[in-house]
């Protein structure tokens, strides 16, 4: 009955705190109340400083021509292009080196992750070696010394050197063929998703058909198939709408194909070695954390070894590898913003430095990279939530 | 034979050696190089690939290098490797930068201090634990004044700061000031309070979804305009609360993850024993979930102390800032690669040896009791 007593007990001032419920609500209140008055003052001092300097606001500037070039451009861009055209080419820069970086980073920390796990002891070691010596070093020191490399020890295009036909390694970047695409090469684009389509029909069905009769058909090199051959098919079927451009010296820079500047190459590489460093120690720690009884009870199923890889470590290690994977993928993202120091020109250096040095528009071009970068960031980390919870372990 | 064996009683003949192939160097050569045909082969061309790596780096960094010489000349003439001579003649500005000449023994003091305040918090084996913990408290304070001045000390402008002391600065100043800070918003992203909670996380996202040199350029372009008119903070000092916001989302994380690695009976228990909020957190759970976050810390630390190298960009001269003074001198032109590698040494050194000591704390932590 003492309950019932507590319950109807007079209302004093100090229930408020001391009741855990109101008590929280209490803190919330004030610490919301803090965060505003926060802001206002921010903002307040904000207005107030740029009403001093006179400084016009606003984006505007978006439209005006920009009046400086960029050296390595996706799409069409000049000096008499906008503001907002350069933020959008340094965008694409800006993920352009991203997904090469991620691409051979992957490649690289695999690799890297297998081979220090090899039973070969003088492998191991140099491996080990590369892992720490890169992941020890500034990233940005690494650029700036693959930088120099290429600027400084590579020929000049006269001289370039030619490892293999229509290649040509200078200071002025790499000289490489590509292909000139003609209209009606958009088939080959169809045929190409059409494929990746039907890829992901075959793997549903050959899941459902390994669920009911435990058939297992070989899904990758099937998939493999689909997608390589359809395209190729759709090429020659519009007969093939795209040619091979070579590159070729002309004065003193080479003309054709595709030149790909020394700036995008020293940061590919020194931002691709330092990440797949830290890849290969997550490779190893995921392969690692699958117990060797797994393997062990795998065959004495009498799961074949190759079979064993891929139905019962793979799925293991994979949970353990992609969540550190993908925060790596962003890493690699957001160091591709250290380009201002060889004068790649990414979204850092296009909007946030340039732009922004001619305008004077400190706060908007800011607050317009800053908006970039969170966006991908957190998109990659919403997809990165998603797939964690589709294949974390359900306990309890 | 059937004399032989007529000579031993069955079971004293004594034991007969190994095989040759299966003990000793050749057993370890063929497990550990030449198992497989594989192995052969990955281990003759880590072979070839040392040949060629090898015997080219040592002649360039140790034979064929100068050390003495006062111009880039000069070392060509004497040698065809590294030129040292210009880390050697620079060295002292590496190491303090600017800093006035007369008051370097400041931040030597600063240097030395550093390590008897750091031995004790990094090491639970150290005579006198207690009293060293208390210098460790006070320690930033110390170095506040020893560095900038004040107290009767000649005081120095920040401005004058550059150099590995630089780096340094930074480094300690950021973890000291975040670590507080990157347990609070942990706590605040675990509370039940919706309002803490949104606020944190958003905090924490924001710092972590945008890369450290966007919001140096922040603080070098935009901070001033958040502040009062007429109030104006150095760039060192601007730059150091970039670094302290940025570092402090990254701890709460890791943070966090140790605090979630708590089971939640620990939490349970403690209510029931009647222990309120802060009592709970501060004595038996923080204390748990800090010390299975420390290698954590350690590497995000890591991480920010390369960062520091960033600064460069918004201009202060760290290290690689310096070593772009020292290109521009006509006397020392087109040594950028001897520079870099000995910032690249400078950094491997110190990161290296933090990351060990990182591994020893995890070992030392893996008490057996893992969940």
């Amino acid at each position: 009955m003492t309950a019932i007593d507590i319950d109807q007990a007079p209302f004093k001032v100090s229930n408020l705190w001391t009741d855990q419920k109101s008590r929280g609500l209490l803190i919330q209140i004030v610490s919301l109340i803090l965060l505003l008055l926060f802001i206002a003052y921010i903002a307040n001092n904000t207005i107030s400083n740029l009403n001093l300097l006179g400084v016009e606001t606003g984006y505007g500037f978006l439209s005006e021509p920009s009046n400086y070039d960029i050296n390595q451009r996706p799409i069409e861009y000049d000096s008499r292009s906008s503001h907002g055209r350069a933020a959008l080419v340094g965008i694409l820069n800006t993920l352009i080196v991203a997904v090469c970086g991620i691409i051979l980073a992957t490649l690289l920390g695999f690799t890297a992750g297998v081979l220090r796990l090899s039973g070969n002891w003088l492998i191991s070691r140099l491996v080990y070696c590369y892992v720490e010596f890169t992941r020890n070093v500034p990233v940005l020191l690494q650029i700036l010394l693959w930088h120099g490399i290429i600027v400084h020890s590579l020929p000049l295009p006269k001289q370039a050197l030619q490892p293999a036909d229509g290649v040509f390694l200078s200071n002025r970047g790499f000289a490489i063929p590509w292909p000139q695409l003609e209209p009606a090469f958009w088939a080959v684009v169809v045929a190409f998703f059409a494929a990746i389509g039907g890829a992901v029909w075959f793997t549903g069905y050959a899941k459902k058909v390994q669920a009911e009769t435990g058939k297992i058909y070989p899904v990758i090199t099937i998939n493999l198939a689909i997608i390589v051959l359809l395209p190729v098919v759709a090429f020659f079927l519009a007969g093939q709408p795209a040619t091979l451009d070579w590159p070729a010296l002309k004065g003193f820079n080479f003309k054709g194909g595709l030149t790909v500047k020394p700036e995008f190459i020293a940061l590919w590489f020194a931002l691709s070695i330092y990440t797949a460093a830290f890849i290969s120690e997550i490779v190893r720690a995921g392969i690692m954390a699958v117990s060797h009884g797994q393997t062990e009870a795998a065959y004495a199923l009498g799961i074949r070894p190759n079979w064993t890889m891929r139905l019962v470590i793979l799925p293991q290690a994979l949970r353990v590898i992609i969540p550190p994977l993908i925060s790596q993928y962003l890493n690699i993202t957001k160091n591709s913003s250290l380009a201002i120091a060889i004068g790649y020109m990414d979204i850092v250096a296009t909007i946030g430095g340039i732009s922004l040095n001619q305008t004077g528009r400190a706060l908007e071009c800011m607050s317009i990279v800053l908006a970039i970068y969170l966006t991908i960031s957190l998109s990659i980390s919403t997809v990165m939530n998603w797939y964690n919870k589709r294949v974390a372990l359900v306990e309890r | 034979m059937a004399e032989e064996i007529a000579k031993f009683a069955p079971g004293t003949h004594p034991d007969l050696k190994p095989p040759l192939a299966s003990t000793g160097a050749i057993k370890w050569l063929r497990d550990n190089l030449f198992s497989s045909p594989t192995n052969t082969i990955l281990t003759l061309l880590s072979i070839f690939l040392l040949y060629q790596i090898i015997p080219p780096l040592y002649g360039w960094m140790i034979q064929d290098a100068v050390l003495d010489a006062t111009s880039r000349n000069e070392c060509l003439e004497l040698g065809s490797g590294a030129c040292w001579a210009v880390v050697k003649v620079r060295i002292s500005q590496f190491v303090y930068g600017f800093y006035p000449e007369e008051l370097r023994w400041r931040v030597d003091l600063a240097f030395v201090l550093l390590f008897f305040a750091l031995v004790p918090a990094l090491f639970d084996k150290v005579p006198h634990r207690g009293y060293g913990l208390i210098f460790t408290i006070f320690y930033p304070v110390i170095a506040f004044f020893l560095l900038w001045g004040g107290l009767g000390l000649e005081s120095v402008e920040s401005s004058k700061f550059g150099g590995i002391m630089l780096t340094v600065t930074i480094g300690v100043s950021g973890i000291a000031l975040s670590l507080p800070l990157g347990i609070l918003l942990a706590l605040g992203r675990q509370s039940n309070l919706l309002v803490l909670k949104v606020i944190c996380t958003s905090f924490i996202e924001f710092f972590r979804g945008v890369p450290l040199i966007t919001l140096l350029f922040v603080a070098s372009t935009l901070l001033s305009y958040f502040l009062p008119p007429g109030v104006f903070f150095d760039l060192l000092l601007r730059v150091l609360i970039m670094v302290t916001l940025f570092l402090a989302a990254y701890i709460a994380e890791v943070v966090r993850g140790g605090l979630q690695a708590i089971p939640k009976g620990q939490t349970e228990a403690a209510q029931a024993l009647g222990l309120n909020y802060w009592r709970l957190m501060g004595l038996i759970i923080l204390p748990q979930a800090l010390k299975i976050s420390i290698p954590g810390i350690v590497n995000t630390f890591i991480g920010l102390y390369k960062d520091t190298t960033l600064v460069v960009i918004i201009g202060l001269l760290d290290p690689i800032g310096l070593s772009q003074s020292i290109l521009a001198d006509s006397k020392w032109q087109g040594l950028s690669t001897e520079i870099y590698v000995f910032i690249a040494i400078f950094f491997f050194i110190s990161c290296f040896s933090m990351s060990r000591y990182s591994i020893y704390l995890e070992k030392k932590l893996h008490t057996g009791h893992k969940r």
